[in-house]
């Protein structure tokens, strides 16, 4: 048997004409630069801070957390600074490392989306641009862009107008076919498709029977969601052949290889920051210790390869 | 910042609700100050899934050990009572902006209500090793409730107990103890944690008399290092509002800026 050590594993991707050092990083609105203190940034694939939009946003009401079993329910509201403190303070500080800067755009129309992009993707700190389409905290009813196929389209055709740079779609898990939106934005001309966003949800307190969180509703992420994602990465492998970013309850090296078995090329660690701060170092190491265990020296020989017998899937 | 294993040198019931941790902290190569907090891992199951932030009760350098007082609330603080000595607990920190002493103060008055006093405690600890002395108002419930008595009156603090038991704790009530207080010593600084109410009470009180006054404040959190803007509230920043968040800008702020909604 032929020992593979460290040295030879490869564990370099692609997501749309980005090539990262390895599948590893962190989720817009769950990471920042103060987790510098506990995390080594040139050691991940990318960073990706927290969406930006055009002016600033104070963010919705408080309680803006609370916990369900096995995940969080998020109604931060995207509470940002806006694109030109963006440009002057966040965009410089991740300049200075070494790996790509993935800005994260939020935007209230297809005309805003077009006008931020052209503006982050002409700084040259900036490697790729992240649309996310799918917050369910902007609209009073968790209602995203990313829920309506021509809207996505629209959106994605107008923003390739305006830049070369490598444009990932944030999908929204909120829709009866994720298919669907992910063919409308590959062929808007999407390079990558992240699967997905937070799931629209609601927690009640039974003593005071008021929801949880302020907002009433927000965005489920955890552990708890990440079935649903593995089967929405599946889905939608289906239908597109643009690398897919895996988000949405990745807490260990297992759960990032189930979704790179299911079709993602990259995984991005959210909540599970929270909870160990360290965390997506320690998922690098276990996805490591994994391509050891089984002999892989490529991780991308593993995208997409689940088994699955075809008649059993027609079957039912 | 430092997340790590801390062994638990003992966990006891203190009272009806509350308990008191003490942790092995001599691994923690960080100076901790008080009203500074730990995110703690209450369970290794998904279920509570997120830390729960505590305050640090006591700091014993010598010993090197860190001490909580918390509060029976809900599933996460019921976990953490399951935990017993010998054991190891999974602990974030110190994390936040603690609280200022200025050399020049002799006098301060600490206000609390419940489990506040886990947060002043520390404060108070810090002040009479300074050679500061402290005049506390603890409020609860019933006289079962009432926490640290013994622990401040061994800083040397004077401490005056409030309970809705002993029908003294209103606002009205509290208010006239306040101004006597303030009558018979000469009070440098106020701080306070625990009660909305209390707070707003020591707002008013502090700005009329004007005495630099600070808060620790909580609110839920989900990472407690400053990158998910869960855990905001609104300071006041002269005539505009400014939203900070609890876990990095505070807990601790200026009394006069923070808006008590
Ligand atoms: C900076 C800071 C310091 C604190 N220091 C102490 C302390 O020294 N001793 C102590 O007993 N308590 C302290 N608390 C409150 C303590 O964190 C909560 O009581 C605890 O998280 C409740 O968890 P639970 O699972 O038992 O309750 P649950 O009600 O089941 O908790 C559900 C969720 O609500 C959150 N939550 C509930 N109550 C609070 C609260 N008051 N503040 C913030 N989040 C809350 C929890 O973190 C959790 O995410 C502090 C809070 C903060 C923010
Ligand atoms: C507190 C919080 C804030 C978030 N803010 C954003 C955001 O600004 N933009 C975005 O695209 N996604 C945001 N998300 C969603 C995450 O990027 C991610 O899609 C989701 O948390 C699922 O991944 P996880 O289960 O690993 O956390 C946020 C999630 C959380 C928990
Ligand atoms: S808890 Fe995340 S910013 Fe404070």
């Amino acid at each position: 048997m032929i020992s593979t050590n460290k040295t030879e594993l490869d564990l370099t991707v692609s997501i749309g004409g980005l090539t990262l050092q390895n599948p590893i990083m962190p989720a817009s609105g769950a990471f920042g630069e103060d987790m510098e203190k506990v995390v080594d940034f040139n050691r991940l694939g990318a960073v990706v801070p927290k969406s930006i939009t055009k002016e600033p946003r104070k963010g919705n009401a408080t309680p803006r957390v609370c916990e369900t079993v096995g995940g969080m329910i998020n109604s931060i509201g995207i509470q940002s600074k806006g694109i030109a403190y963006y440009l002057e303070n966040i965009v410089p500080y991740y300049g200075r490392y070494d790996i790509p800067l993935i800005s994260s755009i939020s935007a209230d129309s297809v005309e805003e989306f077009a006008e931020m992009s052209e503006i982050l993707a002409s700084r040259v700190e900036v490697s790729a641009l992240e649309l996310n389409i799918s917050c369910p905290n902007l609209k009073g009813n968790g209602l995203a862009f990313g829920m309506d196929p021509e809207i996505t389209y629209r959106l994605l055709q107008t923003v390739r107008q305006v830049t070369d740079k490598p444009l990932i779609a944030k999908l929204s898990p909120n829709v009866t076919s994720i298919q669907e939106i992910a063919r409308a934005a590959d062929e808007g001309g999407a390079d990558s498709l992240n699967v997905a966003n937070t799931i629209l949800a609601m927690s009640i307190d039974v003593h005071t029977r008021k929801p949880k969180i302020g907002n009433v509703m927000g965005g489920l992420s955890g552990p708890a969601v990440k079935p649903i994602i593995v089967r929405m990465i599946y889905q939608v492998r289906q239908v597109s052949a643009l690398p897919i970013i895996g988000c949405g309850g990745v807490m260990n090296g297992e759960d990032a290889i189930e979704m790179i078995l299911a079709g993602a090329s990259a995984v991005q660690v959210g909540t599970a920051s929270f909870i160990q701060p360290t965390a997506m170092l320690d998922i690098l190491e276990e996805i490591k210790q994994y391509m050891r265990q089984y002999q892989i020296t490529d991780i991308k020989s593993l995208v997409g390869q689940v088994y699955v017998q075809k008649q059993k899937m027609e079957e039912c | 910042m430092k997340q790590g294993n801390m062994r638990i040198l003992s966990n006891r019931q203190v009272s009806d609700r509350y308990w008191h941790m003490i942790v092995d902290a001599s691994g923690l190569d960080a100076e901790v100050y008080p009203g500074q907090f730990f995110n703690i891992r209450c369970s290794e199951e998904t279920y509570p899934l997120l830390r729960r932030p505590f305050s640090i009760y006591r700091i014993n350098r010598s010993a090197g050990t860190l001490e909580f007082l918390y509060l029976v609330k809900g599933l996460g603080t019921k976990r953490l009572t399951e935990r017993k000595a010998g054991e190891t607990v999974d602990i974030f920190g110190p994390l936040g902006t603690p609280f200022t002493l200025q050399e020049d103060w002799k006098t301060v008055l600490l206000i609390a209500r419940g489990v506040g006093i886990a947060t002043l405690a520390a404060l108070a600890q810090d002040a009479a090793e300074r050679g500061i002395r402290a005049a506390a108002i603890l409020s609860a419930r019933s006289q079962n409730d009432l926490l640290a008595t013994k622990t401040l009156q061994g800083f040397g603090a004077d401490v005056y107990k409030v309970t809705e038991e002993d029908g003294n704790s209103d606002v009205v009530s509290v208010r006239l103890l306040l101004e006597k207080i303030l009558e018979r010593h000469k009070i440098d600084a106020a701080f306070t944690c625990g009660s909305k109410r209390l707070s707003r009470l020591l707002q008013e009180v502090t700005a009329v008399h004007q005495i630099p006054a600070q808060i620790a404040l909580e609110e839920h959190m989900g990472c407690a290092m400053g990158v998910c803007f869960a855990c905001v509230c609104d300071v006041r920043e002269g005539e505009t509002l400014k939203t900070v968040r609890v876990c990095k800008e505070g807990p601790v702020f200026p009394l006069e800026k923070v808006v008590l909604a």
